[in-house]
């Protein structure tokens, strides 16, 4: 059922669908039936599952524009900027690839452009809308069925990239202004890379919203390492959708990081584990404040023996804000020998945030060796008062047990620049009060 | 250095200290005895800074400051150290860097500049040997894992790393083996100077043979009831605190 409230932005969307220059020729099929998908569910809403916690309808109630693209808009990419990182730098503006703020990747075997500069590249048809639209998410077929906009990289066989590359997503708009990216990532067989995604928000923008999918497919014995770092402020609000396909051998690494600002995030990253020997890991720090809601859905999906999954949320929860964790974890009958390990870790730093935490395991292998965990708990006042009688400030020691606690994940942070500018950011997100 | 006059002191409306008189000069070792539920861990608390604690009459004046008005970590850095008698473990926090963040804001309240890396680990190689403290441990999470004398050892460890002018031990030889408690009465020996000052918190006459004070004061019931020099402690040994108690409830009745 779609309300009456989310209507003007639904009939926008069907609109702009009917505009025939908005679909790809080669890919219209797989566009029209998503399409049609989207209109036989609409948007989601609290009555399903996936979205129980979530409620979208405020997101969706804004009188936002669509296709506000803002061509030459000048930003300051810069906000984005992590100390001591070497990176090449791709910049989006809404979702539009900016070549005039992007590095060119002269590397052999880096295929790095926007997704509509691709839309004829075997790599592109191949892959687009084959695994994140089997995901049941409407906001997908939406994606697949309008989005025009976002980054292609295609890592070729064998090819090590050099530097990490950092894609800084600008949302910025002068009145609400709702869009979409649509982004593939592939590594071939033995391909390396780093990918690093920072949002902001330009300074001044009035809201918007943003409906992101991501496929990303990790050929044989490739490995990618992948960050997510949310930065953007409250005007802006995101769905994210991330489906990744893994083959035998890889190894996905995730870090999905969200601080202060953004008012809504729902981030969806699904790991399908479609063939034997694979190795994925997980690993999510959450600090917020003000009102704001982040909501973390995961599925690990182990499909084939000798998968390995390793899983580890950190929420640190000021003011009135509210976290949302779902891991969901499946073995099915054919992945024996499976390690899958979950753990979430809650910290309320305030008589008012929430968090709506849901572990999820559904196991039909037997023999397989699974754990998970979730615990809710508090700052640790003799902690505090243990610190402060060694003469370390009130502050300082808020932000050393907060560092600590967050420690488990952020050693794992593989990019030590990555991991300096998380610590930092999560001093600079903490309350003093 | 320090002057305690009238202290009254309640937790959840029960009142604790009942009027606490206690006066310590730079270079003495003070300790401080009394039966279980005297008072001894609360005042211990409550010059420490604990929150919980309610001051409801008299004062605390150190180094010619009102240490009551302080915060936990002013107190620290005007020179007051506790040695907790349960140390807190902090996982994820290293040892280290717990010390070096410590001293770093005691220098900086008192307008020294931080010390380098290398002075710094020198200070740290330096310590660790006046206290026998394991150097593995320095790396380790705070107390994290710490066998009960280790976690002591360490509370020792950080007195000498942030020579403060008062220390009070609440209960350190509490859960010592004879041989731990050697090593952490060697230490505080070897700290001891004419510019600082102890306050030891104990039941037991025990660590008055390695840690000789120059004055005994016995806690009953939220005050100090008796005081004298060591012998006083020798007496408590023999006798038991029985005995005190008797000869104060007699005299409060009257």
């Amino acid at each position: 059922m779609i309300t009456q409230i989310s209507s003007s932005l639904y009939q926008q969307l069907v609109s702009s669908f009917e505009d025939p220059l908005h679909t790809q020729e080669t890919l219209e099929e797989r566009r029209k039936k998503a399409f049609e998908k989207f209109k036989d569910n609409g948007f989601p809403t609290s009555k399903a599952e996936e979205w129980r916690f979530t409620n979208i309808q405020s997101v969706l109630s804004e009188n936002y524009q669509i296709g506000v693209h803002l061509p030459g808009q000048a930003v300051n990419a810069d906000m984005a900027k992590i100390e001591d990182m070497d990176a090449y730098r791709v910049v989006l503006v809404n979702g539009v690839y900016r070549h005039d703020l992007s590095d060119i990747i002269e590397e052999q075997g880096v295929v790095l452009s926007s997704f509509i500069d691709a839309a004829q590249s075997e790599t592109l048809n191949k892959h687009f809308a084959q695994y994140a639209d089997k995901s049941e998410n409407p906001f997908v077929w939406l994606n697949t069925a309008l989005s025009n906009n976002g980054f292609f990289i295609e890592i070729q066989s064998g090819k090590l990239v050099q530097k990490p590359i950092h894609i800084v997503h600008i949302s910025v708009a002068d009145s609400e202004a709702f869009f979409q990216t649509r982004n593939l990532i592939v590594l071939e067989k033995n391909a390396e890379a780093q990918i690093v995604e920072t949002f902001v928000t330009e300074e001044g923008s009035s809201k918007t919203f943003a409906n992101t999918v991501t496929e990303i497919v990790v050929d044989e014995n490739a490995k990618l390492e992948h960050y997510y770092l949310q930065q953007a402020r409250s005007q802006s609000s995101f769905n994210n959708h991330t489906e990744i396909i893994q083959r035998k051998y890889s190894l996905y690494n995730n870090y999905n990081c969200t601080f202060p600002g953004a008012s809504f995030v729902r981030n969806t990253i699904n790991v399908r584990m479609d063939d034997p020997n694979i190795e994925s890991h997980l690993y999510g720090i959450t600090l917020l404040a003000d009102n704001q809601l982040v909501d973390n859905h995961t599925v690990v999906d182990h499909m084939e023996p000798h998968g390995e999954s390793y899983e580890w949320y950190k929420n640190i929860l000021q003011d009135s804000s509210t976290a949302v964790f779902n891991g969901k974890i499946f073995v099915r009958l054919d992945a024996q020998k499976t390690n899958a390990f979950q753990q979430n870790n809650n910290m309320l730093l305030s008589g008012n945030a929430t968090i709506n935490t849901k572990p999820q395991l559904e196991i039909f292998a037997d023999d397989v060796k699974c754990s998970h965990g979730c615990t809710i708990g508090q700052f640790n006042e003799d902690a505090k008062f243990y610190l402060q009688a060694r003469g370390i400030g009130e502050e300082q020691a808020r932000t050393l047990l907060v560092h600590a606690f967050a420690f488990d994940v952020t050693e794992r942070f593989k990019n030590e620049s990555i991991r300096d500018h998380v610590n930092h950011l999560v001093e600079l997100g903490l309350k003093h009060n | 250095m320090l002057s305690i006059s009238n202290l009254q002191v309640s937790i959840e409306d029960k009142q604790i200290l009942k009027g606490l008189d206690l006066q310590v000069n730079a270079g003495e070792v003070h300790a401080i005895m009394g039966p279980n539920g005297s008072g001894k861990s609360t005042l211990a608390s409550v010059l420490a800074g604990r929150q919980e604690y309610e001051v409801t009459a008299g004062e605390v004046i150190f180094n010619e400051k009102n240490l009551l008005d302080m915060s936990p970590e002013d107190r620290a850095r005007e020179g007051v150290f506790l040695a907790f008698q349960y140390p807190i473990e902090i996982p994820g926090v290293s040892n280290i860097n717990f010390l070096k963040t410590a001293l770093a804001e005691i220098r900086a309240y008192k307008g020294l500049p931080p010390l380098s890396a290398k002075e710094f680990l020198q200070l740290v190689k330096e310590k660790q040997q006046l206290v026998d403290f394991d150097a593995k441990l320095t790396n380790r999470s705070l107390n994290e894992g710490f066998s009960g004398g280790e976690k002591k050892r360490n509370e020792i460890f950080q007195l000498a790393m942030l020579e403060p002018t008062l220390a009070i031990l609440d209960e350190t030889d509490s859960g010592l083996d004879i041989d731990a408690l050697r090593i952490v009465a060697n230490g505080v020996n070897q700290l001891r100077s004419s510019g600082n000052a102890f306050v030891m918190i104990t039941h037991y006459q025990r660590l008055l043979e390695y840690i000789v004070p120059d004055f005994v004061h016995v806690l009953y019931n939220g005050k100090i009831v008796r005081s004298g020099t060591k012998e006083l402690a020798l007496e408590l040994e023999e006798k038991g605190y029985d005995w005190l108690k008797e000869s104060i409830d007699t005299q409060n009745a009257i």
